[in-house]
């Protein structure tokens, strides 16, 4: 029962760090290409700025999470994953550096640096979660011992020896980079105006096109990869909603936005995210991390799951700072909604 | 190199350099709550701007605190992986609960505070200052905890599988030796925080610029300074040196160079260890200090290294030694020149007093060393235990990640923290020079 709990906490958690911090990641992927003057940038970096980095807690919180609730889980994937996450923390690094230094600087030569590295850091922190994802769906050559090491890539196959990257990992990549990318532009069609809320809502269209057309493939992939994803949704046939929900949101995301209506897009874009997420764990469940070696070598809920008293009393404090902490989101989200408007000195 | 050296290193590197800053924020946010306050109740627009002025160097500092942050809770996992697994339990709390508690708390309010002075209340922006510095609080809390378990292990159980599990929250956050250690590092990071405060002070005066905010900056450095670096030693160094004496012997032992026991031992001031010859090269000592300030008489006998297993010496004898006598040399170094400093500020001669304003200009960079030292002092201390005398640091490294993989990040972080510290400092010394008057109010860009 705890297993089922904390399972279904860390993946609320990880779904509320994609659907916030997505948005922002995309705005950096957008920062790169559609985005071209000067009063432009400071307006899309004004967009996220009071938020990005509470939307970035969510990892952060739901790694301790993580850590505590499953440490088997928490321990075999941070050190078997151990140079792509290394990786992603340089990216952070450099990422949380340019956006928040950006307006420090009044060098246009470093300020278009920082703007290159904001939107590149993010572009390739959407590609490493999204291939973290798909090397968990994949699964990983788990030892006896309940470790791993992968190397960042291989043969590119996803036979026993498969590396970080491969063919399936890099399809997972390019459909979050896509995901977020419209994720990016319809939080800017709801917080821009003018010419630039209308080139973000122009490319929602085609993108989601794209992004339809990737979510297929990487279906059949996933299929073809662990055909037990699809066991849970076999025995428990009322849960095809979450596929269905995944159509009806991609259709969401394309009407409203043709409707302008901004608002009901970007929600439909969120629910997309919730829905694709939620797939992938129900396809998981209980199994937290699948091995390439073999059924009986799965790190599954019971094998990580933590002593029960240390269980019931993170429930108490976990059910009570996140209430707060959910108080906290909605104040700065209230506070700052409404169109950017740039009418003096700015974040 | 063998993989347990270097992921020490990794997350010794990782974790010094991090620490530079959360140390000023911490010590910061509370001297801004402090001129917040001032400005507040006196209506003064100058101890508004000044703390604006801080709280634009508090902006950058938390950004660089927030992005070297991140890559800390990750390496429990990364570097730590078999440690992890058995502590998850109960270290995993602590970590989870400051992001839960405290980074929630900070981002809401901290944008309010940085951005939003001009669509809020004056109240309500005293308010988020507040709600800033609990936060970084409740931070600091949280790890402390977490380490305070790892040097003093209480409130857990073993499970069957090697697991350990918390058998008490609150023991488990009230650990006496998390109380004492909070105690003392936090009065740290205020040392910290008023050092920098001062030493800006000091500059504009020495410069003959902007010297209203420096007398603000002096008056409240030195106020601060004076007290914290006080309250560092006694009693918050003194009862947390006692505890580390009464249940770590070896690391005390290590830490004051005492190979030998000894009825009257001395106090080391100066000297370099021998681990060869078991004794201390060159020493000067001040004969039965040491026994004075354990155990409050000169007769008491200390234990030595000599009386502790060679399997459980610290591993790094000499840097424990040398990191614990920098500490507390430049400890004593604060209070003389802090108390010198409040008394001629009492005098009202502190800003005439150049010889002083020199000595607290260039004192600033002491504090970052004497705070690194002391955290080198506890967990070189704790050596060769990962958690003390349950799990040895050899059994806790993830012995999957290989020592050239461990090697190859780690000069990643030194690459890219060398770059991060020359933009720290860069942007710091541009905002110093512009000073508190080119501080407009900025203003969150949304409409309502």
């Amino acid at each position: 029962m705890m297993g089922f709990i904390w399972f279904w906490l860390v993946a609320v958690m990880i779904v509320a760090y994609v659907v916030l911090d997505g948005f922002d990641l995309g705005v950096g992927v957008l920062h790169l290409f559609l985005v071209r003057t000067e009063a432009d940038r400071r307006v899309t970096l004004a967009s996220i700025g009071p938020v990005w980095d509470g939307n970035e807690v969510w990892l952060l919180a739901g790694g301790g999470t993580l850590y505590f609730a499953f440490p088997l889980l928490y321990a075999s994937a941070f050190s078997g994953f151990y140079l792509p996450l290394m990786i992603v923390l340089w990216l952070l690094v450099l990422r949380g550096i340019s956006v928040e230094l950006r307006n420090h600087i009044d060098v246009g030569v470093w300020r278009a640096l920082l703007d290159g590295v904001f939107g590149l850091s993010s572009a390739l922190l959407a590609v490493f979660f999204g291939a973290a994802l798909a090397n968990v769906l994949r699964g990983v050559p788990l030892q006896a011992d309940g470790y791993f090491f992968l190397p960042l890539w291989t043969n590119w196959e996803t036979g026993p020896h498969p590396g970080i990257l491969d063919w399936y990992t890099v399809i997972g990549g390019i459909v979050a980079l896509v995901a977020l990318t419209l994720h990016g532009a319809l939080w800017l069609t709801i917080k821009t105006s003018g010419e630039l809320a209308d080139r973000a809502r122009r490319i929602v269209g085609p993108v989601c096109i794209q992004l339809a057309v990737l979510t297929v493939i990487s279906l059949g992939a996933t299929i073809h990869v662990r055909p037990a994803s699809l066991d849970n949704y076999f025995n428990y046939p009322f849960t095809v909603v979450v596929p269905v929900g995944v159509v009806a949101s991609l259709a969401g995301i394309w009407l409203f936005n043709r409707n302008a209506q901004p608002v009901k897009a970007f929600l439909s874009s969120c629910l997309y995210l919730f829905f694709m997420l939620a797939g992938a764990c129900w396809g998981l469940y209980p199994t937290l991390l699948p091995a390439s070696t073999g059924v009986e070598r799965d790190i599954t809920m019971a094998k990580a799951i933590s002593g029960p008293h240390t269980l019931a009393v993170g429930l108490v404090w976990w059910a009570f700072g996140m209430t707060l902490a959910v108080g906290y989101v909605v104040f700065v989200y209230t506070r700052f909604r409404g169109k950017v408007d740039l009418t003096s000195t700015s974040h | 190199m063998t993989a347990e050296l270097i992921h020490r290193l990794h997350f010794a590197f990782t974790i010094t350099f991090h620490y530079l800053f959360p140390q000023l924020t911490m010590g910061l946010a509370l001297l801004i709550v402090v001129l917040k306050s001032v400005a507040l109740k006196t209506g003064s627009e100058q101890w508004d701007r000044a703390a604006r002025f801080w709280g634009r160097i508090f902006g950058i500092n938390f950004v660089f605190g927030v992005v070297t942050g991140i890559p800390m809770e990750f390496e429990f996992g990364t570097n730590w992986a078999r440690f992890s697994r058995l502590s998850g339990g109960v270290i995993g709390q602590p970590l989870a609960m400051e992001g839960v508690f405290s980074f929630f708390l900070e981002s809401a309010f901290l944008g309010l505070f940085l951005y939003g002075e001009k669509r809020i209340s004056k109240w309500m922006h005293w308010f988020s200052a507040v709600m800033v510095f609990v936060g970084s609080w409740i931070s600091g809390f949280f790890i402390i905890v977490t380490d305070a378990w790892m040097q003093h292990p209480v409130a857990y159980d073993r499970l069957p599988n090697g697991q350990f599990e918390v058998l008490s929250f609150w023991q488990l956050l009230l650990n006496p030796w998390a109380l004492l250690q909070y105690a003392h590092n936090m009065t740290g990071a205020v040392v910290t925080g008023s050092f920098v405060m001062a030493a800006v002070g000091a500059f504009y005066l020495l410069e003959g610029r902007m010297e209203d905010y420096a007398r603000i900056f002096l008056k409240v450095g030195v106020i601060a300074g004076a007290v914290a670096s006080v309250l560092i030693i006694f009693p918050t160094g003194d009862l947390h040196g006692k505890y580390v004496a009464h249940n770590q012997p070896a690391a005390i032992a290590g830490m004051e160079g005492l190979f030998h026991s000894e009825a009257g031992a001395g106090l080391v001031l100066m000297g370099q260890p021998n681990e060869e010859t078991g004794q201390i090269d060159n020493p000067i000592v001040v004969n039965d200090a040491l026994s004075f300030l354990i155990y409050g008489t000169t007769k008491a006998e200390v234990k030595g290294l000599d009386q502790i297993p060679r399997d459980q010496w610290p591993t790094a004898l000499p840097l424990l030694f040398y990191a614990y006598h920098i500490m507390a040399g430049l400890g004593t170094w604060f209070v003389l020149l802090m108390i010198v400093a409040a008394f001629l500020l009492w005098r009202r001669r502190l800003y005439q007093s150049r010889w002083v304003l020199w000595a607290l200009l260039l004192s600033f960079p002491l504090p970052y060393i004497a705070n690194t030292a002391g955290w080198m002092t506890a967990e070189l201390g704790r050596q060769p235990w990962l958690i003390y005398g349950l799990m040895r640091t050899s059994e806790g490294y993830s012995n999957t990640v290989s020592a050239s993989n461990g090697l190859f990040t780690l000069l990643g972080f030194m690459g890219l923290y060398a770059l991060l510290g020359l933009l720290f400092t860069v942007l710091i010394y541009r905002e110093i020079s512009r000073g508190p008057d080119a501080v407009a109010i900025p203003a969150a860009a949304h409409a309502e």
